[in-house]
């Protein structure tokens, strides 16, 4: 017959003080696993929304991001003429030949600088990507000094609000409307012209074609033809595709750092509830005692102290998961280490993360209470009602 | 005399639980010391930097090249001793993994102007004769194996193609501080390639590094620098070098600041096992505090028995942390390869370490001292633990 389920629970009420203290070790520890999982799975979301899986990018052979890449104007002209290429309703290809610089910006307020990619779009530029929408001011007009900012942007950088400009390239540059690109990558970027860009910083080269494909499943097609074609030095990739490539080292980075951290946690909080434990063993040695005499087996002793370290633990997972939870209102901005520009992304909690923190703060609990537990089993009765 | 027997007497008599105690101490200084030096090995290139020298780059950001004929020009703005010029070149060694930075430089003058890459005389004339020279740091050298003579093979992502190059000489350090995992080659050999590959692009630098007479002259000369090349096609940017390097930490900040908080989030888990031990403690021990109270002792004594002992486990483990954290930052180095270049565990972190240990020790006896003192005697006597 088991241990009544509410001795345990009186058990941690009985000495307040120590649960709380326990039980606080464990929320910090679940709170730290779950913010860089919460933070990578923001990552990933904010990359991989930034593609779609139906556009290919196309740049230059080995150049990894979009800055480092240049495909010239001839080039460019063939890759726009694939068959596979989609057609609009007016019958105009969809494609964007698209220059990709960085920008030194000064952050609001502390006036740190940091790179932020500008952009250059073709006329279907928004068209290929129907993710992003306007939501202040207008578009620029093409063929002016005029670029739209994406909020995040707008928000964070001298010079980028609606109205207000920005110098570069010889020429003053006015932000004319503010645009939302539904928490993806995009929304750490400036938007303008690509002829205009392109003559601003003297460029001759386009740096990427981005281009709707007519069927998505033609991809491997088009890869091919376009790659093994001898006027082009280019490789293609599904948009999608190429931005979760992007975020690769830095999501490996916070991956590492973050899980080498929660494993050196956690063995302050697995030895916090070993203490707590042992000596709950240590107080209540008569209690066991008289257990055993009126005939309770050690097995349901072993278990009334194990649950009593797992409720130690889901209690703590449960509000350091509360605590992290909180997290999704902030916004975190880094240096993407492949692209050296600027990047804001958010902490998601997703239903995958909470189950593993959950499970994380039980496993913890259980090892903290598994050594006590046994202890508590293996008393002898006679023993253990003389300690009293 | 005798109050430190029994402190240590009552430090001893739960001897699994003080080891338990200490070992998470000792853990959780050990990380934190460990995440300080990551911190200060983030901001290791600007502690390095001379305030004797300028960064000139193109004023959109980094990624914009400047005419090399703009050398001549800064040559004759007074206050500007010597310019030299570097240029980031970006290719990778075997795979992605292996990073480490490449520069292409004026070989005559790149290390006159940092003289704490210290390089023998004969490797550095070998270096000079040597179009496809290069020259590396000696933490390069000692992870990948290099000598002298070797051929190394670099992928070039931003000037493409397969780049070998020659090694004729191997630096040191001045200090512990000095970066010894970079990479350095002759201006000239990328530039003849970039002439054949895309003629436009060729003549151009990455940044000028300009050495300057007075560092107190560093602002005027950085704006007469600037002042100079003024509405021209490439705008230059003049900061001094620790400035440049801080407006690199200042992109990964949110990185940094995520590492401190972290780091003293670990102090407050320990803070309360330590403060749950001794709240378990002195729980098992009140009719104890209340005998010694009902024979005449008053409660500072208690309190002294009480943060005495924490004081003494929370100081013997944060001092084996410390201890520790040498050998463990030389090994996390050792297997981090080229992540971080310069890794020093600092005076200052050892300080802050035992300053952690000793909050650690007194945070935790508070509550429980408190308790203790303020307990009434007969109830005291009759508490059960």
């Amino acid at each position: 017959m088991p241990v009544p389920f509410s001795y345990s629970l009186r058990n941690l009420a009985v000495r307040k003080l120590t649960t709380a203290l326990t039980v606080g070790g464990m929320a910090l520890v679940v709170f730290v696993f779950s913010t860089v999982l919460m933070l990578e799975a923001g990552l990933r979301s904010t990359l991989v929304g930034t593609g779609s899986y139906d556009n290919a990018l196309v740049t230059r052979r080995g150049s990894g991001a979009e800055v480092q890449s240049a495909v010239d104007r001839v080039q460019a002209g063939i890759i726009e003429t694939q068959p596979e290429v989609m057609l609009d309703a007016q019958s105009q290809r969809l494609v964007s030949k698209e220059v990709v610089v960085l920008i030194s910006l000064r952050k609001r307020g502390s006036d740190r600088p940091a790179n932020v990619v500008i952009r250059g779009i073709g006329p279907q530029g928004m068209a290929l990507r129907p993710q992003v929408q306007l939501v202040d001011g207008r578009m620029f007009r093409p063929g002016s000094s005029e670029i739209i900012a994406g909020r995040s942007i707008g928000e964070r950088f001298a010079g980028a609000g609606l109205g207000e400009t920005l110098r570069f390239g010889m020429r003053d540059w006015t932000v004319v409307g503010h645009f939302d690109a539904g928490r993806s990558g995009f929304d750490s970027e400036i938007w303008g012209d690509t002829n205009q860009l392109m003559q601003a910083f003297r460029r001759t080269m386009y740096s990427s074609v981005l281009l709707r494909l007519s069927d998505a499943r033609a991809f491997d097609a088009f890869k091919r033809r376009v790659e093994g074609d001898p006027r082009l030095t280019v490789e293609a990739k599904r948009e999608s595709v190429f931005y979760a490539e992007q975020s690769e080292a830095l999501a490996r980075f916070i991956r590492i750092l973050g899980l080498t951290l929660s494993i050196i946690f956690s063995t302050g909080a697995v030895i916090g509830a070993m203490i707590t434990m042992y000596a709950a063993v240590a107080n209540r040695t008569a209690e066991i005692g008289t257990l055993r005499a009126i005939g309770f087996r050690s097995g349901s002793i072993l278990w009334a102290f194990l649950l009593e370290a797992l409720l130690i633990g889901a209690i703590g997972g449960a509000l350091g998961l509360a605590l992290a939870s909180l997290m999704q209102f902030v916004s975190f901005s880094t240096m993407n280490f492949q692209t050296f520009a600027e990047l804001a992304f958010s902490f998601k909690l997703t239903p995958a993360i909470a189950v593993q923190a959950m499970l994380f703060a039980v496993v913890m609990g259980l090892l903290g209470g598994l050594l006590p537990a046994l202890r508590a089993a293996r008393l002898k009765v006679v023993d253990a009602l003389r300690a009293a | 005399m005798y109050a430190l027997k029994l402190i240590l007497r009552n430090a001893l008599r739960h001897k699994l639980r003080t080891a338990l105690t200490m070992l998470g101490i000792v853990i959780a200084v050990l990380a934190f010391g460990l995440l300080q030096t990551v911190v200060d090995a983030w901001y290791a290139g600007a502690n390095a930097a001379s305030d004797k020298r300028l960064i000139t780059r193109n004023a959109i950001s980094l990624v914009f090249p400047l005419p090399i004929s703009y050398r001549d020009r800064l040559r004759q703005i007074d206050g500007i001793k010597s310019v030299s010029f570097a240029n980031w070149f970006g290719g990778v060694y075997i795979n992605e993994r292996n990073f480490f930075p490449q520069f292409a430089v004026d070989p005559q003058t790149y290390f006159a102007l940092y003289p704490e890459y210290k390089i023998a005389p004969e490797q550095l004339k070998a270096f000079l004769r040597d179009r496809r020279g290069c020259v590396v740091g000696r933490k390069l050298a000692n992870l990948y194996g290099w000598k002298l003579g070797d051929v190394i093979p670099l992928r070039g992502t931003i000037y493409t193609g397969n780049w070998e190059f020659v090694v004729r000489a191997i630096y040191d350090g001045r200090d512990t501080s000095t970066d010894t995992a970079i990479f350095f080659f002759q201006w000239d050999y990328l530039n003849e390639a970039i002439n054949r590959m895309y003629p436009r692009r060729a003549n151009s630098v990455g940044v000028f590094v300009l050495q300057i007479d007075e560092a107190d002259r560093a602002a005027e000369i950085a704006r007469k620098v600037d002042a100079t090349f003024k509405n021209s096609l490439a705008e230059t940017l003049t900061e001094t070098e620790k400035a440049f390097q801080l407006g690199f930490v200042s992109m990964t900040e949110a990185i940094v600041l995520a590492i401190r908080i972290v780091s003293f989030l670990v102090i407050f888990i320990i803070m309360a096992v330590m403060a749950n031990t001794m709240a378990m403690s002195t729980r098992e021990r009140l009719s104890e505090y209340a005998t010694l109270k009902a024979i005449g002792f008053r409660p500072g004594f208690l309190l002294l028995l009480i943060f005495g002992e924490s004081l003494i486990i929370a100081l013997i483990a944060g001092t084996v942390g410390c201890l520790l954290t040498f050998p463990v930052a030389r090994t996390f180095v050792a297997h981090t390869g080229t992540l971080f270049h310069v890794f020093n565990v600092s005076s200052q972190t050892i300080l802050m370490q035992l300053g952690a240990a000793f909050v650690i020790g007194t945070v935790a006896a508070v509550v429980p001292s408190l308790r203790a003192a303020r307990q009434g005697i007969a109830e005291g006597l009759r508490a059960i633990g």
